[in-house]
């Protein structure tokens, strides 16, 4: 692996499986034990530095660096030393100073972790960056599809929303081919990117036409702010045309699994009943994010302790 | 100050003698001598007249951290140029007689190159009510060249207004063409790679749509345009087309947007952040076209120097510009001279003649600048090594910043000498003072 994981259309397809097959054997590894924890990053140091307000994730990286016995420091920008103006520069080097190995990154501008990346020596871990990618959050949703299909090789993967604004779904794209998905983007074409054309995915503007033939279904959140710059002409319009929910539900073959990062908006784009049937996997894909963040810190800062 | 320059191929042509003496070109032929006079060897050197710079961002006032008129001047002399645009948005916006007169008065003090302010088109570049422009025009710097520059005159009825305007004392307004409704929040050029970096897309449609409206205006009324930085394919045909109607529309392009691509950007590295936004192979390729054809009527650097920590930040929260007094010949020996596409001669039109005629610095008088090298001419030129190739030093640059596009490549032409009204500016590659 490299020192850094920045995005995941750095991975190729043998880094992306080492990942997975990592977090399965740490799965295997704590399952029914009564302490889950691994003493492998014993004396190292991760901070989470995180601009944006993100509890999810946070706490996730904070939990799987925590299992892996490494100590570890939540610098959140607001009410800390940014909120007086300092740089991400000096922020960097400060925390590093301090002994850091390695750094999980949050930010509201895309590219901020790579910039990290050439100020400091230790790794840098991509927690989500503007519009552009959340490489952890694709690794945690591959781990659950290959679980719960038992398989990525030729799996057909829908991703319905905001594709425009989100990183989840550039990770996932990068990610999901790479390990041998059929990806198909559907969207109103407003809040899809002007040269997704060039992208290797099919995209459709109609949702009803695409479920029939999809083995996972990944609804993104979509903010209903969007509807005042015009992305689309209302919260129910967005709803009724792209929404999830139980009638479109049952247009899914027996095996389909429903997915969503999180957090929802029950009503949006994903029906309450959706979100809590058997095919949902949203609960599941929190927990795998765990297994999946502890697979990266380890691969990332196990091997040179 | 009496030079004799030896043996300097004018415009690319053969090797001649020029003697400068008493500010103006005294002889111009084989074997001249002078007693007492500076000889400067130009074996294989290129003279051309001194170039004029439509657009220059010299931050005084106000941010004089960035660069200040005299430090600005002396890069412009490195480069080769004898006159600068210097634009209205410093802090305070020059929108005012007072404040223009500022700027000339201290580049007159600093004396490395003519410093021509442009003049706000409105009050603070807010795009809501004209500045007084006529006082800017009748003050002591004598300003021509109405811009706007950073923001876009977007109102369609003041723009119109301000091409009227400006024709009473043979002004030109400067738009920078992007339509602000389409480019909120933009950060590079939109396409592919924006969709792919995550950073919001600035679409050619944006400065497309306000060219063609605005040449559209300028025909209506009968005055004067000026298109700054134009940056893409579809610009250049546009301007083609309004040229071939019988617009008076002239039109600039930077020597970043000649060399670079939006391939620069995947580095996030905010240096390659500018606006317009670098653009593609296919537009890079277009408007080095259009400047050979002359559709394209001058190279103007947008030298626009930031602080090191407007630029050490994350890409969205960097200052867009980069710069380019510098290295602006040399982007242009290296994309136009030695593919062919231009002469020196060419380059004599598009960075002094054509530059120097848009901001009506052309006519006689002490100002005058692209004027042709040949006795009783003002002497304002500089001398170029076509075959030195330098690899770019950003700590080594005469600007205040560093925040050069350029670090780290070789380019050829070396300027070697400039002359202002007969004063070397710069001798040996060297600033003078």
């Amino acid at each position: 692996m490299k020192r850094h994981l920045l995005e995941s259309a750095d991975l190729d397809r043998d880094d992306a499986t080492l990942v997975l097959d990592t977090a399965a054997q740490i799965d295997q590894a704590l399952a029914g034990r009564e302490v889950k924890k691994l003493p492998t990053l014993r004396g190292r140091t991760v901070v989470n530095l995180f601009y944006e307000d993100s509890t999810r994730t946070r706490i996730s990286f904070e939990l799987a660096a925590k299992r892996l016995s490494a100590d570890v420091i939540n610098f959140s920008a607001k009410g800390s030393s940014v909120s007086k103006g300092e740089s991400l520069k000096d922020t960097a080097l400060t925390l590093e100073a301090m002994g850091s190995d390695a750094i999980v990154v949050r930010h509201g501008a895309s590219g901020a972790p790579h910039r990290l990346a050439g100020w400091v020596r230790g790794s840098v871990v991509n927690a989500g960056d503007g519009t552009h990618e959340h490489p952890t959050q694709a690794l945690l949703d591959a781990y659950t599809i290959r679980r719960r299909l038992g398989r990525l090789d030729g799996v057909r993967v829908t991703i319905v929303g905001d594709v425009l604004h989100s990183r989840v779904a550039r990770s996932n794209v990068w990610l999901l081919t790479t390990l041998g998905a059929e990806v198909t983007l559907v969207a109103p074409p407003t809040l899809l990117p002007v040269g997704v054309d060039s992208w290797p995915v099919a995209v459709s503007y109609d949702l009803d036409a695409v479920l029939p033939k999809a083995d996972a279904v990944m609804m993104l959140r979509v903010q209903a702010e969007r509807m005042n710059a015009s992305f689309f002409p209302s919260a129910r319009e967005y709803s009724r045309r792209y929404g999830l929910d139980a009638v479109r539900m049952a247009a899914l073959s027996d095996d389909a699994i429903v997915m969503h990062p999180g957090p929802m908006n029950r009503g949006m784009e994903i029906a309450a009943d959706v979100a809590d049937s058997v095919r949902s996997t949203i609960v599941e894909q929190v927990g795998n994010g765990v297994s999946v963040r502890m697979a990266v810190l380890y691969l990332l800062l196990g091997g040179n302790a | 100050m009496t030079v004799l320059v030896k043996g300097a191929r004018v415009l690319g042509g053969d090797p001649a003698d020029l003697l400068l003496k008493d500010g103006r070109i005294a002889a111009v032929g084989e074997r001249l001598s002078a007693t007492g006079a500076t000889v400067v060897d130009a074996d294989g050197l290129v003279a051309l007249p001194g170039l004029v710079d439509l657009h220059t961002h010299l931050r005084e006032p106000g941010r004089e951290d960035a660069e200040t008129v005299e430090t600005g001047s002396r890069a412009a002399a490195l480069g080769g140029f004898t006159a600068v645009h210097a634009m209205a948005n410093t802090d305070p916006v020059a929108d005012t007689a007072g404040v223009v007169e500022q700027v000339w008065r201290l580049g007159r003090q600093a004396g490395l190159v003519d410093v021509v302010p442009v003049g706000a088109v409105t009050v603070g570049l807010r795009g809501e009510r004209l500045a007084e422009l006529g006082a800017m025009a009748d003050s002591a710097a004598r300003v021509r060249v109405f811009s706007d520059d950073g923001h876009c005159v977007s109102d369609p009825a003041l723009m119109r207004r301000a091409l009227e305007y400006v024709k009473a004392f043979d002004g030109v307004v400067a738009q920078h063409a992007e339509e602000p409704r389409l480019t909120a929040g933009a950060q590079m050029n939109e396409g592919d790679r924006s969709a792919r970096l995550g950073l919001t897309g600035w679409p050619a449609a944006a400065e497309e749509a306000v060219i063609a409206r605005d040449v559209l205006l300028a025909q209506h009324v009968g005055a004067r345009l000026h298109v700054c930085h134009v940056s893409t394919a579809g610009s250049v045909e546009l301007l083609r087309w309004a040229k071939s109607r019988g617009v008076q529309v002239t039109a600039e392009v930077t020597p970043h947007h000649l060399l670079l691509t939006e391939a620069c950007a995947e580095s996030y590295d905010p240096v390659f952040k500018v606006n317009p936004p670098l653009r593609t192979e296919e537009d890079v390729r277009a408007l080095r076209a259009g400047l050979a054809d002359g559709t394209i009527d001058a190279v103007a650097t947008d030298h626009a120097p930031h602080a090191v920590e407007d630029k050490e930040s994350e890409w969205a929260q960097a200052r867009p510009g980069m710069l380019g007094l510098e290295q602006a010949l040399s982007v242009v020996v290296e994309t136009l001279v030695e593919p062919g596409l231009l002469d020196w001669a060419g380059v004599a039109d598009r960075m002094s003649v054509r530059p120097a005629a848009i901001g009506r610095l052309d006519g006689a008088g002490d100002r005058a600048h692209g004027r042709p090298l040949a006795p009783g001419e003002p002497a304002t030129l500089l001398l170029v090594d076509p075959a030195a190739r330098v690899p770019v030093d950003p700590a080594a640059l005469a600007s205040r910043s560093r925040n050069t596009p350029y670090a780290g490549r070789e380019l050829p032409g070396r300027v070697v000498a400039t002359f202002l009204r007969g004063e070397a500016t710069v001798l040996d590659g060297e600033a003078v003072r």
